[in-house]
């Protein structure tokens, strides 16, 4: 239920900079005071953020809730518990469920399953682009559209050929819709499990070569010059796709792109002992890659930053490394991971913020409005004195696969606040009156 | 924890065998030397000594293997173990059951050794991390990581006739992309003081960073070959000889194999090895296999008394020791 919240007194960043004192009032789910000084009048909620962070929420591009179809992994109501302790007021989830998100059907039961699980985090949806994602043949998208999905995406099997790739690029386009892909060339990653290179031929792990990754790009890149249609590059993991498309978005093409955080912190070193919570896909790659990503993070030639959450049982990776599944859980400590990027130099807050939150809502066709008045109340505080290392063991999300377990962390979050709405709140005793 | 450190006790004693990647100089000699002790054994008429009485060996097998699986079966039975084979491609895993369930089942046979031979890179270290106290795995051969009886034969057969690796050239010539041995075999060359070691391939079977294990790559086959003391040639699966990685079995034996006229280029001290089984006209052509300077059949015979020295020093040690 939407209340009136006043927040007062925080240190703040948005996109557009960072504010020594900032002091909110929500109501009816806006932001409608944003000034150093608190706002006068009655409050549900007044909160002292005095020595806290107040940042906007995170909007996550790549969130498996995995319902349906694998509920034995994680569910809707656990992953949105997840995402607000972790900060995150919005995310979208990928078409690859189980029935596939093909049509309005399965748009509607995820829509009712998300309003059931009484979370106030916001859920867009990604359609399928092709008929059980199979690759072959169009989804039937006005009806997805109609049904609100926010993009559409090709995840898991490769589309056909060019030709299928192209027209899939025109059908979306011509409803509006913007194109997700996760770059890989199927052939080229075959059966590999691990980044091309030392650590892989160490360990005799079938290899993922860079230019299974750039070769996707390349391809795509050739068809949206002919197009003109909007792309979104999800999850890169190489320089050399990082370069292909800051060149793309310096020639003024309709591309952007995330990067996983776990790309930014990691490297195939992590893989040493057959770490099967190190088995992702796209693998992690070389120190080269890692650095050029954060760099490019950085200057905002890859514009956003995701968690590329995909829970799973403890089951499916304790099997051998090629055997387990890919993926991490990540929803819990997207924004206390992300911030020790800052601790560490990688970007300062604002460019930060902008990965996680401007640009994510602008890759869903969203405006960002920051933490200015009239902007939808999506926000966190964060107190950057409490910084844990990272515990799986503690983690909402049903999936503790993560291989950034112990890593230390740039704060906690202790107030989630989505559409005007407390998500989640772990604030001390003193420091809100109801 | 890497497969190097799970290998060893607190003792520094082997408590599986994984990998020779990181095994000690010294305990790489000692297997070697207990080896020498127990190829007498393999010659004497009672072929039998009494170290593992009242042990359990466990032949695990998820990939199709009769050569290794018999030797690793003779070594546990001359050392007087009972002997399990479980052919793993037709059994529980096919039927759906994880690598984890097997194992717990196994193990609650009393099972004492686990000889495991899986398509995973890794799975012989998911075996050894998962073991219950007092069980241990010995990896024979895991997907392309490693196979450590292999590569410890193939220094006992050499350590016979260059008792000193610190001048020696090695050449590795073949499929070093799928190879298990050639990675075993390098590791257990730079720690026994080889330092010249060349692998030799078309880049289409050569894994990348390659030289990152200490080694020099080479696409020509004769320029690799110059001036070297040792050539191992790698199996080359049938399934690969023609395709995308190859073009033909007989442009590759022109080309990466070792020819009558390559043999003589080396000279007569030159030494040929192959873990076997050979393709004849691919690796190497004709009667090279027999040829003097070849160790391929002391390579087999070694087997057996590697495998029961690995066998008798993880689990024939006296408790009390």
């Amino acid at each position: 239920m939407s209340r009136a919240i006043r927040i007062r007194d925080a240190r703040a960043a948005d996109g557009a900079g960072e504010y020594q004192r900032l002091s909110l009032g929500i109501r009816d789910g806006r932001i409608v005071h944003a000034a150093p000084e608190p706002p006068a009048g009655e409050w549900d909620h007044d909160i002292d953020a005095g020595g806290l962070l107040l940042l906007p929420g995170w909007i996550e591009l790549a969130a498996r809730l995995r319902e349906p179809g694998a509920t034995r992994k994680a569910d809707i109501a656990s992953e949105l518990a997840a995402a607000a302790a972790g900060g995150i007021t919005t995310l979208c989830v990928p078409p690859d469920t189980d029935p596939v998100i093909d049509r309005p059907s399965v748009v509607d039961w995820i829509r009712t399953r998300v309003a059931s699980s009484g979370s106030p985090v916001a859920v867009h949806l990604l359609g399928a682009a092709t008929a059980g994602l199979a690759g072959a043949e169009l989804a039937e998208m006005r009806a997805l559209a109609a049904a609100g999905v926010s993009g559409i995406g090709q995840i898991g099997a490769p589309l056909r050929d060019a030709a299928v790739m192209r027209r899939v690029l025109e059908y979306a386009a011509s409803f509006g819709l913007r194109l997700h892909v996760q770059p890989v060339d199927a052939a080229l990653a075959a059966d590999g499990c691990a980044h091309e290179g030392a650590v892989a031929t160490r360990m005799g792990l079938p290899p993922v070569p860079v230019a299974a990754e750039t070769c996707a790009i390349g391809q795509w890149l050739a068809l949206i010059e002919d197009t003109g249609a909007a792309v979104h590059f999800g999850r890169l993991s190489s320089a050399r796709g990082a370069r292909m498309i800051a060149d793309a978005r310096r020639e003024g093409l309709p591309v952007s792109a995330d990067v996983a955080l776990h790309q930014l912190l990691l490297t195939d070193e992590a893989l040493d002992g057959f770490d099967t919570r190190a088995r992702l896909d796209p693998p992690l790659r070389a120190p080269s890659d890692r650095d050029a990503l954060r760099a490019a993070l950085a200057d905002g030639s890859l514009p956003a930053l995701c968690c590329d959450h995909q829970p799973h049982e403890a089951d499916a990776k304790n099997e051998a490394f090629d055997l387990a599944a890919p993926g991490a859980s990540g929803l819990d400590i997207a924004w206390g991971v992300a911030l020790q990027l800052v601790a560490d130099g990688v970007c300062d807050l604002p460019a930060l913020v902008r990965a996680c939150h401007d640009a994510p809502l602008a890759c869903l066709g969203l405006a960002a409005q920051g933490l200015a008045e009239g902007a939808r109340a999506d926000c966190v505080l964060i107190d950057p004195e409490a910084r844990p290392p990272v515990d799986p063991q503690s983690f909402r999300s049903r999936g503790r696969n993560t291989p950034l377990g112990g890593r230390a962390t740039g704060g906690s979050v202790v107030l989630s606040v989505a559409g005007g709405v407390l998500a989640h709140e772990a604030l001390d005793g003193h420091r809100m009156r109801r | 924890m890497t497969p190097a450190a799970l290998q060893l006790d607190d003792r520094g004693r082997l408590r599986h065998l994984l990998t020779t990647e990181g095994l000690p100089a010294a305990l790489l000699t000692e297997i070697l030397d207990t080896a020498a002790q127990f190829v007498p054994v393999a010659g004497a008429p009672v072929k039998k000594v009494p170290l593992l009485r009242g042990r359990t060996v466990l032949n695990l097998f998820f990939e199709a293997s009769t050569r290794t699986r018999t030797t690793f079966e003779l070594a546990a039975k001359r050392l007087s173990a009972d002997v399990l084979n479980i052919d793993a491609q037709t059994s529980s895993t096919s039927k759906g059951e994880t690598l984890f369930d097997m194992q717990r089942t196994l193990e609650a046979m009393q099972v004492d050794m686990f000889v495991i031979r899986h398509g995973s890179s890794g799975a012989a270290h998911f075996f050894a991390r998962h073991a219950a106290p007092g069980v241990s795995i010995l990896n024979a051969g895991d997907g392309r990581h490693a196979h450590p009886t292999q590569a410890l034969l193939d220094m006992y057969t050499l350590r016979l006739h260059r008792p000193d690796f610190s001048g020696l050239r090695v050449a590795i010539v073949g499929d070093l992309l799928h190879s298990r041995v050639a990675r075993s075999d390098i590791h257990a060359l730079r720690t026994l003081g080889c330092r010249d070691i060349r692998v030799i391939a078309p880049r289409t079977l050569m894994p990348a960073g390659i030289e990152e294990l200490g080694v020099t790559p080479f696409t020509d086959m004769d320029r690799g070959l110059d001036g070297v003391d040792v050539v191992m040639l790698l199996r080359l699966q049938r399934e690969r000889m023609r395709g995308t990685l190859l073009a033909s079995p007989g442009e590759f034996h022109r080309a990466y194999g070792l020819t009558e006229e390559r043999l003589r280029a080396l000279g007569p001290d030159a030494l040929i090895m192959h873990p076997g089984p050979i393709n004849r006209g691919v690796e190497l052509s004709g009667d090279i296999a027999y040829a003097p300077q070849s160790l391929i059949l002391q390579q087999v015979e070694h087997g057996i008394a590697i495998r029961m020295a690995v066998m008798a020093m993880i689990i024939g040690r006296g408790e009390t020791e």
